[in-house]
């Protein structure tokens, strides 16, 4: 069991959360992950560990409620607790010098891009946050990215706040400004992981992503999370989840995702029709 | 009552009562029902009590398999019960799961005349006649010795290493990568075969022993063997990782929606329980599907007639060499046939083909001849030319086996290994190259059996109890803390 410290609502859906785990707020590197079991009988789901405070003992996860385990868990406040939280899992990103590093999270995608823009500027890089959401009350992290990079620039799709469009569109204007970037890292739904790969791909920059597969042990065991980079199996949840956007099959990841679908939509109906009857 | 030799050589082998064929295959109980007190005893008077029993050779753990049956035929079910567990700590499943046939059966005297006594069906029924009474002995526990000891995955070898530490009077931490301890005991091995009530009771009786169970640990990431040793204060390490690195066959279309890894889809079904209503995680739909296994081990048996079981309208194992030349149990054949399950032999898969929507629509497959022996004594099959055919087919389960899983190894370089991955240790004493550390089962052997890991888990936890009173290590050195 592992005791939820506290809550805090970030955006419609998306929830920060403080668990207690003392060991894993040790080991945690930008880019791990969790798998995390909301009840005893829950399913195994994979989320990155956003933020450590080695000190206090605890970690902060950022949560987007999608689905039936996301959603039961926004219902957990302060005080309660979650089954089972295994970590840190998967590879850190690999934090360097390359100059000038450009992070992108969409959505709640952010949550996995903050660890690791924090870590680019602690490795003196000059870092610039794009962050994306579908208006002003889904762009969610600005004021702790504030902190982290030299610049930050909010996306909106109906603009209502930042850049007007997609954070494609923003990295593309950086360019065409003729900003020299060195090294891009793209976190997010997957189209949008996708559509960075392109922009970055004829200009030759290096694009990372982290890829975000359904999983089941998170340890290499099941080989449910394999992906295809390059023409070769990998398993993201040991060898990434961070992989090289320019080879990343996009394609069969999403249809992978899409694998229970039916599943995900018929349990969340459970789930609604329960809160309905109450 | 004495019965003569010739009398008992008369005597019929007991079959095991089971769940009829048409019935078992819609549910996820137990197969085998196990023998009855009088079925029991009628079977052990039917051994014949060698004087140098060969299977007792045939174990690997040397059980005194004829003192055993000696006590059953006498109805002195405890006093067996005594007797098999100061060889064997996990009876109850050794007697469900081990390959009898070639084993402690395949060595008796009586499997060439006639048929071997059941040794696997009597020592589960001791087992389960012991566990059922529920009250068993108090646990001989040496003097509390203050040494520590980091038992690395809870599989078969690790519980059973843990065990002997226990008893030895040492504090055992056994640490697990996932959330609930049993390795392939837990996720891999079905219920039908075996029911995991009897895996937590044994688990249960550790815990009585006072062994710590840390689960959701994974060593190697949240705790390296260093840390466990130097900053942890453990004072030795027994590491019983498994064999848990799924294989793929590596031919076109393998990742395509609607191919699984054995370890995927037993998991799904065992581990996280997706064949009971209400379970949280999804496992393909597969009521009146065609499934195809590919491999002719336990864990492709086990996968196809999980399949059959989850509504399957056609389940079939698909393996490249004849029936023959097949690992899996020859029980497990058996009931895979009775159930329904089709086995397509000397055929091996060449490609899998999508819809646009990625997910299996088709197989491609070739047959097979067999030709030379390889190196492992088996004759190789070479593909028949122009044998080639396309099957249409819904879900595919690769069970073509398991390697090492790499994670533990990476942040250990000072394990030494071998080009399959497996760490180098010494047979004896599972001692590997770094000093404290120990290893035992399917990661040092590869992919093998339940007896053979608690048998290695056994041999180490003599050796660590050896280290930690006297200090020294296979180098030479003597190290006191
Ligand atoms: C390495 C990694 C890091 C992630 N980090 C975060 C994060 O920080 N915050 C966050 O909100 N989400 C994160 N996710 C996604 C998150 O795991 C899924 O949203 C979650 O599993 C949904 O579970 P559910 O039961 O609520 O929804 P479901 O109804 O089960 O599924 C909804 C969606 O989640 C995907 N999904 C379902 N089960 C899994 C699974 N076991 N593993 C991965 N994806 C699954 C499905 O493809 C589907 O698109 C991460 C995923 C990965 C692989
Ligand atoms: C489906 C299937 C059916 C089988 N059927 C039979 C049978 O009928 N008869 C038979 O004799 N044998 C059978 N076997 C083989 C037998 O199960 C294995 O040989 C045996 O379980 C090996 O035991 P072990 O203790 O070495 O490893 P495992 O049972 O594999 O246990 C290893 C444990 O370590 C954990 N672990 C791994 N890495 C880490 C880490 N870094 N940190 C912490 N924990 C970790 C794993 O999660 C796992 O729980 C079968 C195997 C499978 C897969
Ligand atoms: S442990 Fe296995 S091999 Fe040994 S006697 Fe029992 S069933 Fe036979
Ligand atoms: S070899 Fe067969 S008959 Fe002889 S003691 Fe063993 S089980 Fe009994
Ligand atoms: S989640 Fe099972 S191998 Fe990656």
């Amino acid at each position: 069991m592992t005791e939820i410290v506290a809550t805090e609502l970030l955006a419609p859906g998306i929830t920060s959360y403080v668990l207690a785990a003392p060991k894993i707020a040790r080991r945690a590197r930008p880019g791990q992950f969790v798998i995390l079991r909301a009840t005893g009988d829950g399913e195994r789901i994979p989320i990155t560990i956003a933020d450590t405070d080695p000190d206090a003992g605890t970690i902060r996860i950022i949560v987007q409620a999608i689905g039936k385990t996301t959603t039961v868990m926004a219902g957990l406040g302060a005080g309660g607790h979650l089954s089972d939280v295994a970590g840190p899992l998967g590879m850190p990103s690999d934090i360097r010098l390359v100059g000038t590093a450009v992070t992108i999270g969409g959505g709640v995608g952010t949550a996995i891009a903050f660890p690791v823009t924090r870590a680019l500027k602690a490795a003196c890089n000059e870092v610039i946050a794009i962050v994306g959401g579908r208006s002003r009350e889904y762009v969610i992290l600005e004021d702790e990215l504030a902190t982290a990079a030299d610049e930050v620039y909010p996306c909106t799709d109906d603009g209502s706040y930042g850049y007007p469009g997609f954070v494609t569109g923003k990295l593309q204007e950086l360019i065409d400004q003729g900003r020299h970037l060195d090294f891009v890292l793209a976190v997010g739904p997957v189209p949008m992981m996708r559509a960075v790969a392109e922009v970055t791909r004829p200009h030759g920059i290096e694009t990372v992503v982290s890829l975000n597969p359904i999983m089941v042990d998170g340890t290499g065991m099941c080989g449910g999370c394999r992906v295809e980079v390059g023409g070769t199996t990998r398993f993201a949840c040991v060898d990434g989840p961070e992989f090289d956007a320019h080879l990343v099959d996009f394609a069969l990841l999403e249809r992978r995702n899409r694998a229970y679908r039916w599943w995900e939509n018929w349990r969340m109906r459970e789930l609604t029709d329960a809160g309905e009857r109450q | 009552m004495t019965t003569t030799k010739r009398e008992k050589m008369r005597m019929v082998r007991v079959a095991m009562p089971e769940q009829q064929p048409s019935e078992r295959r819609w549910n996820f109980d137990e197969v085998n029902l196990g023998l009855s007190e009088a079925l029991a005893v009628a079977e052990a008077q039917r051994c014949l009590f060698c004087a140098n029993p060969p299977c007792v050779a045939g174990c690997p753990v040397n059980i005194s398999i004829d003192a055993f049956i000696a006590r059953v035929a006498e109805g002195d079910f405890s006093g067996a019960a005594a007797i098999i567990k100061s060889d064997n700590s996990l009876p109850a499943i050794c007697g469900r799961v081990c390959p009898q046939e070639e084993q402690c059966e395949g060595s008796c005297v009586l499997a060439n005349k006639q048929k071997p006594i059941a040794i696997g069906y009597l020592e589960r029924f001791v087992a389960d006649w012991e566990r059922n009474r529920g009250e068993t002995a108090p646990p001989q526990i040496a003097a509390p010795t203050g040494k520590r000891v980091a038992v690395v995955g809870s599989g078969p070898a690790g519980l059973a290493c843990a065990t002997d530490l226990a008893r030895a009077g040492h504090q055992v931490t056994v640490f697990e990568a996932l959330h609930s301890p049993g390795g392939v005991l837990v996720y891999g091995i079905p219920e039908f075969r075996l029911p995991k009530a009897i895996v937590a009771a044994e688990i249960d009786g550790l815990r009585d022993l006072g062994v710590t169970f840390e689960t959701n640990a994974v060593i190697g990431l949240i705790d390296t063997l260093d840390d466990l040793l130097d900053t942890e204060g453990f004072d030795a390490v027994f590491v019983g990782v498994g064999a848990g690195l799924p294989r793929f066959m590596g031919i076109p279309g393998e990742n395509l929606v609607g191919v699984y890894s054995a370890n995927e889809f037993l998991t799904r079904v065992n581990l996280m329980k997706a064949y009971a209503p209400g379970a949280d995680t999804p496992v393909f739909d597969l009521y009146q599907k065609r499934v195809a296994v590919f491999g002719g081990g336990n864990t492709a048996m086990d996968s196809v007639r999980t399949a059959l079981r989850l509504g399957a309208a056609w389940a079939g194992i698909v393996y490249r060499r004849s029936e023959e030349e097949m690992p899996a149990r020859i029980e497990e054949v058996h009931h895979a046939r009775d159930e329904g399950v089709d086995i397509v032999t000397l055929t091996a898969p060449l490609a899998f083909t999508g819809d646009e929507q990625g997910s299996l629509t088709s197989m491609r497959l070739q047959k097979m001849a067999l030709g030379e022996p390889d190196d492992s004594g088996r004759r190789r099959p070479v593909p028949i030319e122009g044998s080639e055919y396309e099957v249409p087919v819904d879900v595919v389960v690769v069970a073509i086996g398991n390697q090492p899983n790499p994670l533990l190894m990476k942040t250990s370089p000072d394990l030494t290994h071998t080009r399959w991955g497996t760490v180098v240790v010494d047979p004896e004493t599972g001692r590997t190259a770094k000093r404290g550390v120990f290893a035992g089962g399917d990661i040092v052997t590869g992919g093998a059996t339940v007896i053979l890991a608690m048998g290695a888990g056994r041999r180490a936890a003599a050796a660590i109890d050896d280290y930690l009173s006297t200090g020294e290590w296979w180098d030479g050195t003597t190290q006191t803390r």
